[in-house]
């Protein structure tokens, strides 16, 4: 408990200090080694994460295509909607490591295990929004739709999904953000991205190399994160004028 | 009761202040309504009153003390307060929230539970049915109901009432109105009464305070406000409508006396003594009552032809609705417009039946005044 | 009665059933001698022994942390530091948790208290969000009929604020746990054990006997308090 303790004193103190490490020239070492590894390598750390955005980027597509449908398709049928959503809980609940570890043990280290291992993950929060962004809407609307004849397949394309994407967006960000924190992970099944940065460094103690690959990942996440919330805002923007017109 | 002197806020970051120079004095057992547009600084008043806003000048006195010398916790707790939006406890049942002062002030178990059912019988909720629901579980009305016995339970002097039936529909709103005033007319608190409804304003008060741009304007019984209002904007508030306003003022009970009008048939009246009466009667119906002087119904000339009987109570058809007779004319007014018919039957709390008024009647008063 | 008995007893027993009955039949039938030696009771107990330990100091301190530093923020004089607190807790969300891991990694070294650390860190955030963000919810008539009746302020807290608030807190620690659980499973990168062991041992010596008793553990303690959270969750409200 002392040690925790110290720990704790130790890190107040190189954050007060405004550097990463206990004593500023030690930090000022470190930071300098890693700026310089960083320039060194910044072709492999480029190519790194251009492979990692691929992983997610790849990924995405395809959990959207997926989880889309089910979302649709779970929404005509009420009864299937508890289960489905219950599934996808509990999918999204099995530690990230676990479902990859699962995955190897059916498709082998590489690609493929990351890619549906990710696919998982980002069935619950698609699904989840597709479903209630489609539930939530106003009944009056939809009963106009009908009313003026149109089909149930034109009023799916031209009046649920259009409705309902601002929160079916705000569900792809929900797993784009979690998607690139996983698929660093990834790596360690040989899916290749920033983890390999983490994980090797964490295996040689190459410290420089840790923290170009967390800062890496982070930061990739945080974009995500900020892109995907204007792109919602311009996107919801964009209906309401043309609404206004 | 309570005094106020040059009482005056300024909110933090404004220049115009909220409330100037405000002068009021509230009698023991009156009711003092604050009426004006909203932002007239009447909500703020009140709300200097048990101090959730502190004054920036000027005094408030609560029975010649100076409230700004009591801990405002035991202010707070001696003064029933109720708003518009209620604010009940969602996590609380209807029991709990009604003893929320009790519990604060520590009151022993078995005095609160003896209280909070006194209450809930007052303001016409049966505890045995809505003791253990949650608010969520109640409608509007009854919510409001709530909000006031949890104001009043502790029987608290005075009492702030910040627009407490604005959340409501016209029709629950005069129903709470009368029962609000019966409950009144019991227990003769010190309330202060804060709404923007002339009407609600003009039924409620012994006094009411007009107010506009932070200022008292005027301070009067509602029928000198009607009859002398003090400036321009007081007269544009109450309005052209004067005479009609001024059905609000007068009582059911009130005229009735002086109405003559037939007494009702018993139920067991003979075929022809209906006939007869409803040749008679200048309502062209027969009210019917049984025994114990209870409402039974009508009896118009279309159901002497429709149905077959005997006697009367074999004839009658049921009213829709009926007034109390401490309902104001006004109310009895909106009833005969609703139902659609020039009478309307007045029955006490206990449902026995007091008389009947008609349009007619209305009429004559509004006649007299003006 | 019967069944509260089969949601609270019946359903965890099976899963926990379930997987010990794969350990069991693992354990006496190992594949080959890596997999006899890499597999033992004792090693799986430690694992979950270490799991246990890190779930538990973390989500207690984070628990305590997060609820307290939620109400301090929530204060009117510390609404403005709230809000910006919750953008800076967002984004720290965002940032994923072997990142954290990694770089506490490269801060403090190696170990169990580095990882204890870090998850701690890491969990207090949606515990402090939901906390603020419950109390800063609740309808501000309550608060005002509340005062105006002559509650103390402390009261208002405890009787009104944190009440209404508690189901959205209970939420915050589920998402919490959640994520702690996942990220304990990390900690064995940086040297804390728990269940993650297994797994990284089984890939690095391919033996998927290891690996399928390391993930269906690790999946077994995050869907099992996930599943009693849930649960537990709907019985918190008895008022809306």
């Amino acid at each position: 408990m002392d040690q925790l303790l110290r720990m704790i004193v130790d890190l107040l103190m190189t954050l007060g200090n405004g550097t990463l490490l206990s004593t500023q020239n030690e930090a000022r070492g470190d930071l300098r080694e890693t700026i310089d590894w960083i320039i060194r390598r910044s072709d492999r750390i480029l190519d790194l994460m251009v492979e990692h955005l691929w992983l997610v980027l790849f990924t995405l597509v395809i959990a959207i295509v997926v989880s889309v449908i089910v979302g649709i398709f779970i929404s005509y049928y009420e009864t299937l909607a508890q289960p489905v959503l219950g599934v996808c809980q509990v999918l999204m609940v099995i530690p990230s490591i676990a479902m990859l570890a699962f995955m190897v043990t059916i498709f082998g280290i590489g690609f493929t295990s990351g890619v549906v291992a990710l696919v998982l993950y980002s069935l619950l929060p698609i699904v989840r929004n597709t479903y209630t962004g489609i539930r939530e809407l106003d009944p009056a609307i939809l009963e106009s739709a009908k009313g003026m004849g149109m089909t149930e397949r034109r009023i799916l394309f031209k009046i649920k999904l259009p409705l309902a994407r601002p929160v079916i967006m705000a569900g792809v960000r929900t797993a784009a953000v979690m998607m690139i924190g996983i698929a660093a992970l990834a790596a360690y099944v040989g899916a290749g991205g920033l983890g390999e940065l983490i994980f090797q460094g964490i295996g040689r103690g190459h410290r420089p190399m840790i923290i170009a690959g967390a800062i890496g990942v982070s930061i990739i996440a945080v974009a995500f994160d900020y892109i995907l919330y204007y792109g919602e805002k311009r996107f919801s923007v964009e209906g309401r004028t043309r609404e206004g017109n | 009761m309570i005094k106020v002197e040059g009482l005056t806020k300024v909110f933090p970051g404004q220049t115009i202040p909220a409330v100037k120079d405000l002068n009021l004095e509230i009698k023991e057992g009156d009711v003092c309504v604050l009426v004006g547009p909203s932002g007239c600084g009447k909500t703020t008043t009140m709300k200097m009153i048990n101090r959730l806003y502190e004054p920036t000048g000027g005094k408030v006195y609560i029975r010649g003390e100076d409230h700004m010398k009591i801990d405002p916790i035991k202010l707070r707790l001696d003064i029933g307060y109720v708003i518009q939006e209620i604010g009940l406890f969602p996590h609380m049942t209807i029991y709990e929230n009604i003893a929320t002062v009790p519990n604060e002030k520590k009151w022993p178990r078995e005095k609160t539970k003896e209280k909070v059912e006194e209450l809930m019988h007052l303001v016409g909720l049966d505890p045995e049915i809505f003791q253990n629901r949650y608010p969520t579980a109640l409608s509007g009305g009854q919510r409001q109901r709530v909000g006031v016995a949890r104001a009043m339970v502790s029987d608290p002097p005075i009492m702030l009432m910040d627009e407490p039936f604005g959340a409501v529909d016209p029709i629950t709103r005069a129903r709470l109105q009368n029962e609000f005033l019966r409950i009144q007319e019991r227990m003769s608190k010190t309330i202060v009464f804060v709404t923007h409804d002339i009407d609600e304003a003009i039924k409620m008060s012994d006094t009411i305070a007009v107010m506009n741009e932070g200022e008292l304007i005027q301070h009067d019984t509602p029928s000198d406000l009607l009859s002398a209002p003090a400036d321009e904007f007081v007269a544009n508030l109450v309005g052209r409508h004067r005479s009609i306003k001024r059905l609000h003022l007068i009582r059911v009970h009130e005229i009735l006396k002086e109405v003559d009008r037939t007494e009702p048939l018993t139920e067991d009246a003979k075929k022809e003594e209906v006939e007869k009466q409803l040749e008679d009667s200048d309502l062209r119906t027969v009210i019917v009552v049984d025994r114990d002087n209870k409402l039974k119904g009508v009896i118009g000339a279309s159901d002497l032809k429709r149905k077959a009987g005997e006697v009367a109570g074999d004839y009658c058809h049921e009213v829709s609705d009926t007034v109390t007779d401490d309902a104001t004319l006004n109310d009895a007014l909106s009833v005969m417009l609703e139902c659609g018919v020039g009478y309307v039957a007045v029955v006490n709390e206990d449902e026995m039946y007091q008389g009947t008024i008609t349009l007619g009647d209305l009429l004559n008063v509004v006649r007299e005044d003006s | 009665m019967f069944r509260t008995l089969w949601v609270w007893i019946g359903i965890p027993l099976i899963m926990i059933g379930i997987v010990a009955a794969m350990i069991i039949y693992s354990v006496n039938n190992p594949t080959d001698s890596i997999v006899e030696r890499m597999l033992t009771y004792e090693r799986v107990f430690r694992v979950i022994r270490q799991h246990a330990s890190l779930l538990l100091i973390s989500m207690t301190g984070a628990t305590i942390v997060g609820v307290l530093g939620g109400i301090m923020l929530s204060r009117p004089s510390l609404y403005r530091a709230g809000r910006v607190v919750e953008t800076i807790v967002n984004i720290g969300q965002t940032v994923p948790s072997i990142a954290i891991l990694a770089l506490f990694y490269t801060i403090l070294g190696m170990g169990f208290r580095v990882a204890v650390f870090a998850l701690f860190l890491y969990s207090i955030l949606p515990i402090l969000r939901n906390t603020f963000a419950g109390i800063d919810g609740v309808d501000y008539s309550i608060i005002e009929a509340a005062r105006g009746m002559g509650m103390h302020p402390l009261r208002i807290l405890t009787k009104i604020e944190l009440p209404i608030a508690f189901p959205i807190i209970v939420a915050g620690f589920r998402t919490a746990i959640v994520i702690n659980v996942g990220a304990a499973t990390l900690a064995t990168f940086i040297g804390g054990g728990g269940l993650g062991d297994l797994i990284v041992t089984g890939l690095a010596v391919r033996r998927e006997m290891i690996i399928l008793n390391g993930a269906a553990l690790a999946a077994l303690s995050a869907i099992l308090l996930d599943y009693l959270i849930g649960k537990a969750e709907e019985r918190v409200v008895k008022w809306s």
